[in-house]
């Protein structure tokens, strides 16, 4: 497979701030690509950059091997993180008049069934859901029938069954072949949607690969939580007790079996214990010493 | 083109939409054009004005320094027919051919001619004058003030209609979408123009049409040659807002810079009163501004007849400022705020 966008060395400063220092990498065609990092990591400002929105201080952007391609303002889709629509439009009026910036774009019912905005189709745009309008911007983003889609974090401030839904409309978007760069917080959200991930903090990268490969490279292990109580505190220091957090004591288990077997000998109660899998949550935390919501 | 075209219509329908400005624009200008008319529908003015046309004698200076009488010197006959035939002087003599004008219609001409005229020796037929009559309505300050009302409703609408709507966008992220797009800047320009422009054309001419059904104005020239200096005039009132536009995203700020040009227009280009006695320095600012040229010319072709020729130096200096003032708003402008 070949890169579709190839980002070197890029920087990005704001009077005293460098915003962005020093990213590079690269995106495969078709995949979905994350970037991922707290706010203020420098995530948008990359993204803008990429999307020539932003001038960069230094560094190179190629679309399709080209600096500076003209094709890609034409084959490209963005979704900006917010954006306000025209006050006095109607949802189908908008894609009419993003459709009219084109040479070629999609038929608007193709758009309304790929988005669900035939529900409020009809409705003035400035008067929408959080969610309608993120679906509607999702449908500006796509009206090119573009190769690459950056996608701004799109689930912000949406409600958990919105965001849900969200995400079944980027796979579906991704199914379609597209090529996919998302900006997001939510480790989860990467986790469910990316193939390949960097995670971003102060502006330079601090990690990458893909969501799995992250986590095997980083953990290779299991996290054991147990009630708080059921495991008395002076048999602590025979594990590997992370956090004692929200009445829940994690324990990290390389082998899970023979840490099983450590706490049935140590007559914990096992009535409440949880085995699961390290996040990004953690491997963040892991990283850098500080949580992602911090 | 197409993206013009897409832009365009879309700000029309935002337009049509937004029913307070809609309203608004068809209330205020006919509401201002009212009062005018009511409130300066009798004000007569108490001096007896007379115009005199080239050298006086000494006969006739010695008549006409009386009390009461304010005498305007012309050394052009064409311009002094056109004031007397409109009532803006009462009588008008020519000492060196010892003929005399006289507006039939008017009733101060007649007694103003008693005055001037050795009545005894005029009627027996034993004068040298000879009586001239220029028949025509009085213009009344409603016909006057006619152009100015139009043209300043244009400016306020060419101005804050193209200003706030660009900056409002700037704020709240719709242009940053539209810079995304393939859409340029002289692109979006182009239709916000456009759309204004057109919209204003249909606003202006149903509110003149109504107001001349009723008021019946003094339209002496060519209802063609209007088009042409309202277009002119509202192409430089429409760059000289997109300059303002072009880079501010807080909407208060671009109020009082919008009103900054609006007010010094409103009052010195000649909307209501003229700057004929004003001081120099007054004249000066106002012929630097594009309202005054837009109505001195729509006034000289609605009230004098005034052809395309007799009005060029204006629509030069409209085309010239129309053209400096896009220039320097498309060089300017920015998608976001810097």
């Amino acid at each position: 497979m070949s890169a579709i966008l190839e980002i070197r060395d890029l920087h990005k400063q704001y009077k005293n701030v460098n915003a962005v220092n020093g990213i590079s990498f690269e995106i495969e065609k078709g995949t979905c690509f994350g970037l991922l990092g707290p706010n203020g990591a420098g995530k948008t400002t990359t993204i803008e950059m990429i999307e020539g929105i932003t001038p960069p201080s230094s560094g190179e952007i190629r679309y399709k091997g080209v600096p500076n391609n003209p094709q890609f303002r034409h084959e490209a889709g963005i979704q900006f993180q917010s954006t306000a629509l025209m006050d006095y439009l109607k949802v189908i009026e908008v894609l009419e008049l993003f459709g009219g910036f084109y040479k070629n774009s999609l038929p608007i019912e193709k758009l309304v069934e790929q988005c669900a905005l035939s529900e409020f189709l009809h409705h003035p745009a400035s008067k929408l859901s959080g969610g309608q309008r993120q679906r509607v911007l999702l449908a500006i983003a796509l009206i090119n029938d573009p190769e690459i889609i950056f996608l701004d974090e799109p689930t912000t401030g949406l409600d958990p069954q919105s965001r849900r839904n969200f995400w079944n409309l980027i796979n579906n978007i991704k199914n379609l072949g597209k090529t996919i760069v998302l900006t997001t917080h939510y480790m989860d959200e990467a986790e469910s949607l990316c193939d390949q991930l960097v995670i971003v903090d102060k502006g330079k990268i601090i990690a990458e690969g893909t969501p799995q490969a992250l986590l095997n490279e980083h953990f290779g292990v299991s996290y054991i939580c147990l009630r708080d109580g059921d495991l008395s505190p002076d048999q602590f220091d025979q594990f590997e007790v992370t956090s004692t957090e929200k009445n829940e004591i994690t324990i990290i288990s390389k082998n899970l079996e023979s840490t099983l077997q450590q706490l049935i000998n140590c007559g914990a109660n096992l009535s409440a214990l949880q085995v699961r899998n390290p996040t990004l949550d953690d491997l963040f935390l892991k990283i850098t010493g500080h949580s992602l919501r911090d | 083109m197409k993206r013009i075209l897409s832009l365009f219509l879309a700000r029309n329908k935002e337009y049509y939409r937004d029913r307070a400005s809609l309203i608004w624009s068809f209330v205020m200008p006919p509401l201002i054009i009212a009062v005018v008319a009511l409130a300066f529908s009798r004000g007569e003015q108490p001096l007896f004005r007379l115009g005199v046309l080239g050298e006086t004698t000494a006969e006739i200076s010695q008549k006409i320094d009386q009390k009461g009488v304010q005498v305007i010197r012309y050394d052009d006959q064409e311009e002094a027919l056109q004031k007397i035939k409109y009532h803006q002087i009462d009588l008008l003599i020519q000492p060196s051919t010892e003929q005399f004008w006289v507006n039939p219609i008017s009733q101060k001409s007649d007694f103003v001619k008693t005055l001037f005229i050795d009545h005894a020796s005029f009627e027996s037929g034993t004068s040298n004058w000879q009586e001239n009559t220029v028949s025509g309505n009085k213009v009344r300050y409603v016909d006057w003030a006619i152009p100015g009302i139009i043209g300043m409703n244009l400016m306020f609408s060419s101005l804050f209609g193209i200003g706030y709507v660009i900056v409002r966008y700037r704020k709240n992220g719709v242009l940053k979408r539209l810079q995304a797009s393939p859409v340029r800047p002289i692109e979006f320009l182009t239709a916000q123009i456009l759309s204004r422009l057109i919209i204003m054309i249909i606003v202006s001419a149903i509110v003149f049409m109504v107001a001349n059904f009723i008021l019946d104005f003094v339209m002496l020239g060519s209802y063609f040659n209007l088009f042409l200096v309202a277009v002119l005039g509202m192409l430089s009132l429409l760059s000289l807002g997109l300059i303002v536009a072009s880079r501010l995203a807080n909407e208060e700020f671009a109020n009082g810079l919008l009103n900054f040009f609006a007010f010094p227009m409103m009052l010195l280009s000649e909307v209501w009163f003229s700057l004929d006695g004003a001081p120099q320095w007054m004249s000066t600012i106002s012929s630097c501004l594009p309202l005054t040229h837009m109505v001195q010319s729509a006034r000289a072709i609605m009230l004098d007849g005034a052809g395309l020729a007799d009005i060029s130096h204006h629509l030069l200096v409209l085309g010239l400022m129309t053209m400096v003032f896009m220039i320097i708003a498309t060089s300017i402008f920015r998608w976001r705020e810097s």
